[in-house]
């Protein structure tokens, strides 16, 4: 991989969208990482040369723009079924570590 | 291994079969069983299912032979046996996405596509192996096992859906769906030899499949005709009101163009889907498929360029990654699937959740998408990327005033051995070709285009104007009945 490239991408900013994304990364995963994206990275720069001015973006894969639902009530999934993918349950809840500091 | 007449019903098609089960020549018990013991027989070879759902498919196939038996089997693929790619919810069935994240994930609902298929009568066996969320093209990147090509099991079958495509061409069952997001159905169709459909974006609700880059997946057949991607297409097709993003179009007769021929049929072959990249094999395949319908009638025309279509590439590994950091941000270890425990607090469970759960390609992706929308880098690349998809959909907009539909190869190269490919930007150019349709929405399909290398397939690729999968399907029957390439390979794996 060119080095030059390698270069613009560093090792906090990794560390950094990990944090972000909240995915707990190894020393050698975020130095692999770190390599690829800027790899990766040095194939797309080229979109930057194309001239985009007056040029609408596309947000969407088709052209609908504000498709409503009825407004009507319908019943929900059994909240058995629901539950019974939960890692972690008590009774009908889902359990988790405390989310509020208790200090 | 198995007898003759075996081999004759495991060749079956869907339009073969549903005739033959109504005429009595068959019954869907003898079908089901017939690919339930193919399995058994090839998939320690070719891994291609996650989970096998027999008993449930005889028990369906039974009611289905009361059925027909009564005379009362008016769905159209009653008793018609298929698999489905693991990223469709199925109700009370395991479904995984390929990912460790959802080991245990029994989903409480039907995928759209799962419930109409059940309307119209097909009975799952069972559901096929994936790259890990639908990211990658081989098959390698799955979390339980890699899936083989049927034609030459050291190969890989492409992907992301690599099972349901070697599920079709190992005989596995008639056919089966997959989901396209840059290729995924496409792609392993081409390397697997037989014939992947992606339709329009918003032709077939999305509700159910677990999403990878919503602007741009969508669901489609895996099927050994033309014919019978028409009829798959047909059952899965329509408005949904799950899924806002689905044309409220009526859903015309796909099987009405099939007989069109290909006189008069005005082809464009723009110059970017024709340039380097191309494994001279392939070339040559394309070149004689080209020749092929100029032949037959077909005004090729080679002089179109799409200028930004080399673009699509980049663009789609901005937009892709972009919206599946936000479509992953779900599993938190929280509601269902993977969840670590024994942290110190909330973040830390999640952050060991999400570094367990994912495999390498998706947190590579995770991390390009939070890159590309994070403050200060949008403008330049999600932003940039969305606006010279405009600039892309624009060109296809162009030629179609023209030309009644593209044609390109599906594919840079053959099936590659598994484990050759170990570059992530090495691994994506296999989707050049496929791209630009997800870009621009459109339909497209890759069909049986002859051999290259070593006798592993060539796909032949078409792409077709949007919501005009009747044309698209129309002119690859056409060339399928002039080329009539085999769809299965002659030395059978399980023959042994």
């Amino acid at each position: 991989m060119p080095s030059s490239d390698d270069t613009q991408f560093t090792i906090e900013q990794v560390r950094h969208l990990a944090s972000l994304v909240r995915i707990e990364l190894t020393d050698s995963e975020v130095e692999e990482f770190r390599s690829e994206l800027a790899s990766i990275l040095s194939h797309i720069d080229a979109l930057a040369e194309i001239d985009t001015t007056d040029v609408p973006p596309t947000n969407n894969g088709a052209d609908l723009l504000n498709v409503k639902d009825d407004d009507a009530s319908r019943p929900s999934l059994p909240r058995e079924q629901i539950m019974a993918n939960a890692p972690q349950r008590e009774d009908d809840y889902f359990r988790v570590h405390a989310v509020l500091d208790q200090s | 291994m198995t007898t003759s007449t075996d081999q004759e019903l495991l060749s079956i098609t869907l339009a073969d079969g549903a005739r033959r089960l109504r005429d009595g020549s068959v019954t869907s018990r003898q079908l089901t069983q017939a690919f339930l013991d193919r399995i058994n027989a090839t998939d320690e070879e070719v891994h291609v299912f996650v989970t096998v759902t027999g008993e449930t498919a005889l028990a369906e196939a039974a009611a289905a032979d009361d059925l027909l038996a009564r005379g009362d089997a008016t769905a159209p693929l009653t008793g018609l046996p298929i698999a489905l790619k693991d990223v469709l919810m199925t109700k009370g069935v395991r479904t995984t996405a390929g990912s460790r994240m959802l080991d245990n994930l029994v989903p409480p609902y039907d995928a759209t596509v799962v419930s109409r298929l059940r309307d119209a009568g097909a009975i799952s066996v069972g559901k096929t192996n994936m790259d890990e969320f639908a990211m990658g093209s081989s098959t390698e990147h799955s979390a339980w096992f890699p899936t083989a090509n049927p034609w030459d099991l050291e190969r890989v079958p492409g992907g992301s859906s690599g099972g349901s495509a070697a599920a079709v061409a190992a005989q596995q069952c008639i056919a089966s769906l997959g989901s396209d997001t840059g290729g995924s159905i496409r792609q392993p169709a081409s390397f697997c030899g037989v014939v992947g459909l992606k339709p329009t974006y918003g032709r077939v609700s999305r509700y159910g499949l677990i999403a990878f880059a919503s602007s741009l997946d969508q669901i489609g057949p895996f099927t050994r005709t033309v014919e019978d991607a028409a009829l798959l297409l047909q059952a899965i097709a329509g408005p949904d009101p799950l899924d806002s993003t689905c044309y409220d179009e009526p859903v015309p007769d796909f099987s009405a163009q099939l007989d069109r021929g290909l006189d008069g049929l005005k082809v464009a072959a723009p110059q970017e889907f024709f340039g380097d990249g191309m494994d001279d094999d392939v070339a040559a395949t394309i070149e004689a498929s080209l020749d092929l319908l100029a032949a037959n009638g077909a005004v090729i025309d080679r002089s179109p360029s799409m200028p930004s279509v080399p673009m699509a590439l980049p663009v789609y590994y901005i937009l892709a990654p972009s919206e599946c950091s936000a479509n992953l941000a779900r599993f938190d270890g929280v509601k269902y699937g993977y969840g670590a425990r024994g942290g110190e607090s909330m973040w830390s469970d999640m952050e060991a959740t999400r570094q367990h759960g994912f495999g390498r390609e998706v947190k590579r992706r995770i991390l390009l998408g939070a890159y590309a929308l994070s403050a200060g880098y949008y403008d330049a690349y999600y932003l940039q990327a969305q606006k010279v998809r405009t600039l892309i959909r624009r060109e296809f907009d162009r030629v179609f005033a023209e030309h009644d539909v593209i044609v390109a190869p599906t594919a840079p190269t053959v099936a590659f051995k598994q484990g050759e490919i170990t570059d992530p930007y090495q691994m994506y150019l296999n989707d050049i070709y496929t791209i630009p349709a997800n870009i621009a929405g459109l339909p497209a399909i890759s069909i049986p285009g002859g051999f290259g290398a070593d006798g592993m397939p060539v796909g032949l690729q078409f792409v077709g104007q949007r919501l005009d999968e009747t044309t698209l399907l129309g002119v690859a029957n056409a060339y399928e009945q002039i080329a009539r390439w085999p769809t299965t390979p002659s030395s059978n794996v399980g023959s042994t």
